[in-house]
């Protein structure tokens, strides 16, 4: 089983996310996680899917989403050669005064904005790869975590060696 | 630049019928409802024939029919709400066959959609997976962009079925309307060009076998590449097998054809099958009930495998090489390689001989049931009296693989069945559509009783569209396929399969104008498809058999094609 980062471009028209995961759904395949937005042409909407499966389903789910008549273009990013972050905010437990300092400091190393400092609760922002989500989140289950959302990865793939 | 003086004022609704009548469309297979009298108002003032049915999934199938038939999109429509979800089963039997075929339901008024207004159905949502397209116009002026492109889209490539969902008051306002002769679809690629470095490896693949056969599936009957499959096949002197849809591809009279393979395919094809060591599979999705096991089948054999779908390369099965593109200009380009080599293969090659050896045993040896009235019997009876150009449907069931093994399909495209969704009721609308498009050809729907049950009645748009088509009933007095399964995998547990003689056949057919006649016997038989050719009213020929009889050989559910059961 592998993870594979499918870079969707799609019409920008209503109903299309719709057709994209009902496709997921009727082949029997799995969405790990799903971002849509808008690219730099606004006639197009792109979609970054995420999603764990043997080598042949996913070049099956590549082909049968290249057929979809809405997709522009369909890539499997390189995992190793691309950009890839995903947006979380966790709302942690402050259960004494110097939770506050230590998830402060816990936010700094790892980059991550603090939003929201309540006597009860603190709302850290963080963009960053799930791995380094992952263990985020291992590190705040110590103070209890009340909420966690998170938007699902978006990708770029780097350019190709300049010489 | 749009040319303000070039654009027309006018209603959606004439509009559609405008753009419809530009692509050619004849004729229209439908039923009006609340939500489609717009359309309907401007159809009775078009030249567009209306084929009234009485159920709108007969309204899809006749369309089906007449798409397969003339592979030019047959349009039906329906009204919103129930209408529109009676076309579902006709949009998912397309879907499954890559039938061209344009749908236009009416909808509720734009501001009413969402509202759970009456007749109201998301049609869109639920035939997305069944549709290869689907548009709802919420302006009158797209609707010309959306027919044109609906047609491109429904024709070309792998066939399939387009949805055209308009709401009431889109069909209803007055627009200004510029009609495109041409349309572009950005995301849609539907012709690849065939990789010629794939194709060379291919032929190289295909000469050094010792042992190859070829596979043609619906895709060679879909492009029409019947001549450049037969000119390879005849250069090769290679045999040939067919999946149940590719029944048809080639002339089933041939020296080198070996008829269908798969769960109920001919003993000679399903055992050659198993012996080659390459196929070169044209057109076809390697359907389970064609190829059995997928492991099984790619066990020891090369596959190589031409499709217009690239999404169909290595689905179900492994292939050395891959060819993507129409098979048609797949196959004259690999024939010309050929040529270019002066391959010459000669005819006492032992894999040949092999090949003829097995085919001539098993077609004298395979048991047929021994009654006057056995299904090998009736159907030959009707091969016999039947020109080879005339159309053949079938219903699904027992009497559609009997169709398969013992009715041979000799003219191109000729045979049509409802082979991937498995469609009870398909085969006699698809028939009246069929006849629409080829009047000139007796149209014969070959069923099973149980089938023409589910669409029967329409015996009443054949007669009064004056479509004479011939139904061959073969009568078990059964749901036969199933009670066959009862038997065979349930200790003889019947459940649910008797029909206990309800209707008489004979009866319904007249009460509807039709004309119904009973075959007990051969000479019965020989008579009653004598006056039916002749007829110019529909008939329906009731032909009681016995409702014991399996459909033999038989490769069980799950197992590979060489463990068939033969008749014993």
């Amino acid at each position: 089983m592998v993870w594979a980062i499918l870079s969707i471009k799609v019409e920008n028209k209503p109903g299309i996310l719709f057709k994209v995961t009902h496709l997921f759904r009727s082949r029997n395949f799995n969405i790990d996680s799903i971002s849509v937005g808008v690219t730099e042409d606004k006639k197009y909407s792109r979609m970054t899917i995420t999603t764990i499966g043997g080598e042949k389903q996913i070049t099956q789910i590549v082909k049968q989403l290249d057929k979809m008549i809405d997709t522009i273009e369909v890539h499997r990013l390189d995992v190793n050669n691309s950009v890839y972050r995903e947006l979380v905010m966790f709302k942690i437990k402050v259960n004494k005064p110097e939770d506050s300092m230590e998830i402060n400091k816990l936010a700094s190393a790892y980059s991550a904005k603090i939003h929201d400092a309540k006597k009860e609760s603190i709302i850290v922002e963080m963009t960053a790869t799930p791995h380094q989500i992952s263990a985020f989140e291992e590190l705040a289950k110590k103070f209890g975590l009340k909420e966690m959302a998170r938007t699902g990865i978006t990708a770029l793939e780097r350019e190709e060696h300049e010489h | 630049m749009i040319d303000n003086n070039k654009m027309e004022n006018m209603i959606g609704a004439t509009a559609l019928m405008k753009s419809l009548e530009k692509e050619g469309v004849k004729e229209v297979f439908g039923l009006p409802g609340g939500a489609n009298l717009p359309m309907y108002d401007e159809l009775g003032k078009s030249n567009i024939r209306h084929i009234l049915v009485r159920h709108e999934q007969s309204a899809a199938h006749m369309a089906d029919g007449f798409g397969r038939v003339s592979r030019k999109p047959g349009v039906c429509f329906a009204t919103s709400g129930p209408g529109a979800t009676n076309l579902l089963t006709g949009i998912a039997t397309a879907q499954a066959d890559s039938a061209p075929m344009v749908a236009v339901t009416g909808q509720v008024p734009v501001a009413m959609i969402g509202k759970d207004a009456f007749q109201e159905s998301d049609i869109i949502g639920m035939a997305n997976p069944a549709l290869k397209y689907s548009y709802q116009p919420r302006t009158p002026e797209e609707i010309p962009t959306m027919v044109k492109q609906g047609f491109y889209i429904a024709e070309t490539g792998r066939p399939g079925p387009v949805l055209l969902d308009i709401p009431k008051d889109v069909q209803q306002n007055e627009g200004k309307f510029t009609f495109p002769d041409e349309v572009r679809v950005p995301g849609y690629h539907p012709w690849a060009d065939p990789d010629i470095t794939n194709t060379a490896r291919a032929v190289e693949l295909l000469l050094s076998a010792q042992k190859p056969i070829i596979l043609a599936g619906g895709g060679v009957i879909i492009s029409s590449a019947f001549a450049e499959l037969q000119s390879i096949a005849e250069l090769l002197m290679i045999p040939v097998v067919t999946t149940f849809k590719g029944k048809g591809a080639f002339p089933e009279n041939h020296p080198l054809s070996l008829g269908p393979i798969g769960m109920h395919g001919h003993a000679e094809a399903n055992k050659l099958m198993t012996e080659a060591d390459c196929v070169l599979a044209i057109g076809t999705r390697f359907s389970d009930r064609s190829v059995g096991t997928f492991a099984e089948f790619e066990k020891n054999l090369k596959i190589i495998h031409m499709d217009v779908d690239p999404a169909e390369i290595g689905k179900n099965q492994t292939t050395s090489v891959a060819v993507v593109g129409d098979v048609r200009a797949s196959l004259r380009i690999f024939g010309k390689m050929l040529m270019d080599k002066a391959v010459r293969t000669s005819d006492d090659n032992p894999w040949l001989k092999h090949v003829k050896e097995v085919k001539q045993y098993w077609r004298e040896n395979l048991k047929i049931h021994p009654g006057e009235m056995g299904a090998a019997k009736i159907l030959r009876k009707l091969r016999e009296l039947l020109p080879n150009e005339s159309i053949v449907t079938t219903e699904v069931g027992q009497h559609q693989m009997w169709a398969s093994l013992f009715f041979d399909a000799i003219h191109p495209g000729t045979f049509f069945s409802s082979t991937g969704l498995g469609t009870m009721g398909w085969g006699f609308p698809a028939a009246i559509g069929a006849k629409t498009a080829r009047p000139d050809v007796p149209v014969v729907d070959i069923a099973g009783d149980g089938s023409f049950n589910m669409t029967e009645n329409s015996l009443a748009t054949a007669v009064l569209e004056d479509l004479p088509v011939i139904v061959f009933l073969i009568n078990n007095y059964s749901l036969g396929m199933v009670a066959q399964w009862q038997r065979t995998f349930y200790d003889r547990r019947m459940v649910g399969v008797d029909l206990k003689k309800c209707p008489d056949y004979v009866k319904l057919a007249e009460s509807y104008g039709a004309q119904g006649l009973r075959a007990q016997s051969m000479d019965e038989l020989d008579s009653a498809i004598k006056t039916a050719l002749k007829s110019d009213v529909a008939t329906v020929i009731d032909i009681p058999i016995d409702p014991e009889e399996d459909v033999l050989p038989f490769v069980a559910p799950g197992t590979g094609l060489k463990d068939m059961i033969l008749p014993s």
